[in-house]
């Protein structure tokens, strides 16, 4: 079970939390003016990294808030959790390091 | 290839067994393949073996990072069943038990396929409706499937518990009568086994780094670990690491990897005869010839490629079987571990072309890709022989993502995700 540090309560276990799958997928701004294509790619396409992944989780049975979290999704480690609209402090290719 | 029989048992036996030979070779890879399979698991295998065998391609070559059957073929619970609820699903799976049917004849390699039947319990008012409406969609596509009331149940695994008093008392079952397991290890080594013997190169410890492509955009070869290697057609079958190598030819796919786990535990005595699921309740149980029962837990709730899930995924499993099966709740549990698996939007399987040409996948098996090994490599081969795809996974295209035509068994199944 990981342990998750929520940017609200702190280290709590997964349990509390649910994943919401991979973070920062903008809904396009005019859907109507988007292609099957692209729409697609909207839907369904995910980036499935094997390393360092941006995902969003909500702290379901504890706060209740959602917030983002960088992953590695080989070793699983969190590197860091950040609030949701904000931007992750590492890069990620200083996340791998 | 030295064919397994009654006399080379015998002769061997008087032999001291000496003369046994290995099942297939370790060759070097050569400077290029009409065909290079990426990914040596139960899928890849079979393809490699029907494309020898039903089209007369022998120059080709499995590339695996690992050993064979290492990954998600060796790490499954080895259930095998047809009774999918839309016609594009049984016909895939129904061909695949068909061909499971014949396997260890046609490979002289026996698989261990045992159709002891697969019982799906049913603990509420919607498992009840929904498993019906499984069962008559099955009759009409001709597959064996039929409904059992709680005490028709209970006859056929007596250790379920029918008990009205538990937290999901069980209301029913469907039962595939010709559904069963098979042994995975043997699975992987008969295909290879017989995929060697017709010429193709089974290539262990060789890990795919990149996709060459030409000018065009075709592919045209791959990278590994072992130098390039060049190919006319290359199919990639690597599981829960698709959307990685796909990545390499800078296709984008609409998957996601996640670890599924399984459990064994201590052996017994022959004490459970058929396999029973338990979608609501989440519970996977059957008992392996070696007497552990073999247990399937469910998937993690995010991304990983780790191999291993949480305790808290195999505990969840484990509360529900010690409540359906009390006479288990003593059993001490022996190994767990993890596979990775690749699971698409609509949990349906992709099996085709790709935007690159000379580049095809089959992958997106998700938590159910054993029960398809043949069936799955068989129109695979067909695909890479011909370009095109068998009319069997004809419905199973990438592009179906683009043009909305899903195959949505993701809620029409009863598999929880």
């Amino acid at each position: 079970m990981l342990l998750i540090d929520c940017p609200c309560c702190g280290l709590r276990p997964e349990t509390e939390f649910r994943c919401g799958g991979q973070a920062h997928v903008a809904r396009p701004e005019k859907p109507v003016d988007v292609g099957d294509q692209d729409w697609s790619e909207y839907l369904f396409v995910r980036a499935n990294p094997r390393g360092v992944h941006a995902e969003r989780w909500i702290h379901q049975h504890g706060c209740g808030r959602w917030f983002n979290a960088l992953r590695d999704t080989v070793s699983d480690r969190f590197v860091e959790t950040y609030p949701m609209g904000g931007k992750p402090k590492s890069t990620t290719t200083e996340a791998r390091a | 290839m030295r064919r397994f029989s009654y006399r080379s048992l015998i002769s061997e036996a008087l032999n001291a067994h000496q003369g046994w030979q290995r099942q297939w070779r370790a060759p070097d890879p050569k400077p290029s393949y009409d065909v290079v399979i990426v990914g040596g698991g139960g899928h890849g295998l079979a393809t490699a073996y029907y494309l020898a065998s039903q089209h007369g391609i022998t120059n080709v070559a499995v590339i695996e990072k690992g050993w064979i059957g290492g990954g998600n073929t060796g790490r499954n619970t080895t259930i095998i069943r047809s009774n999918y609820l839309y016609d594009e699903s049984a016909g895939i799976y129904e061909h695949a038990l068909k061909l499971w049917e014949g396997l260890s004849q046609e490979l002289n390699y026996n698989v261990m396929f045992s159709q002891r039947g697969v019982l799906m319990l049913a603990h509420n008012v919607h498992d009840v409706q929904s498993f019906k409406r499984h069962v008559y969609a099955n009759r009409l596509n001709g597959i064996d499937n039929e409904w059992l009331s709680t005490e028709e149940c209970k006859a056929f695994c007596p250790p379920i518990n029918i008990s009205q008093d538990i937290r999901y008392p069980v209301m029913g079952g469907a039962l595939q009568r010709r559904a069963g397991t098979a042994r995975h290890d043997a699975v992987a080594w008969g295909y290879a086994r017989g995929a060697d013997s017709r010429g193709v190169d089974i290539i262990q410890n060789c890990e795919v780094k990149g996709i060459r492509r030409d000018a065009s955009g075709a592919a045209v070869g791959v990278e590994t670990t072992r130098g390039y290697i060049g190919a006319k057609r290359i199919g990639v079958v690597a599981a829960g690491n698709t959307s990685v190598v796909m990545q390499m030819a800078g296709v984008r796919m609409p998957l996601e990897s996640y670890p599924l786990q399984a459990l064994v535990s201590e052996p017994v005595k022959p004490c459970f005869p058929c396999v029973v699921m338990s979608n609501a309740v989440h519970a996977y149980l059957s008992q392996s010839d070696k007497g552990e029962l073999v247990i399937g837990a469910g998937t993690d709730q995010y991304v990983s490629y780790s191999q291993q899930g949480g305790l808290h995924i195999t505990n969840h499993t484990l509360d529900a079987i010690c409540e359906m099966f009390p006479q288990f709740t003593r059993m001490k549990m022996l190994r767990s571990w993890g596979g990775v698996v690749d699971v698409t939007p609509d949990r349906s399987p992709i099996i085709g072309r790709t935007p690159v040409q000379n580049l095809f996948v089959n992958c997106g098996w998700g938590t159910g890709g054993f029960k398809a090994t043949p069936g799955s490599g068989h129109v695979f081969a067909h695909t890479l022989a011909t370009g095109e795809p068998h009319k069997i996974n004809a419905p199973f295209t990438l592009d179906r993502f683009r043009t909305g035509r899903l195959i949505d068994e993701a809620a029409a199944a009863a598999v929880a995700h």
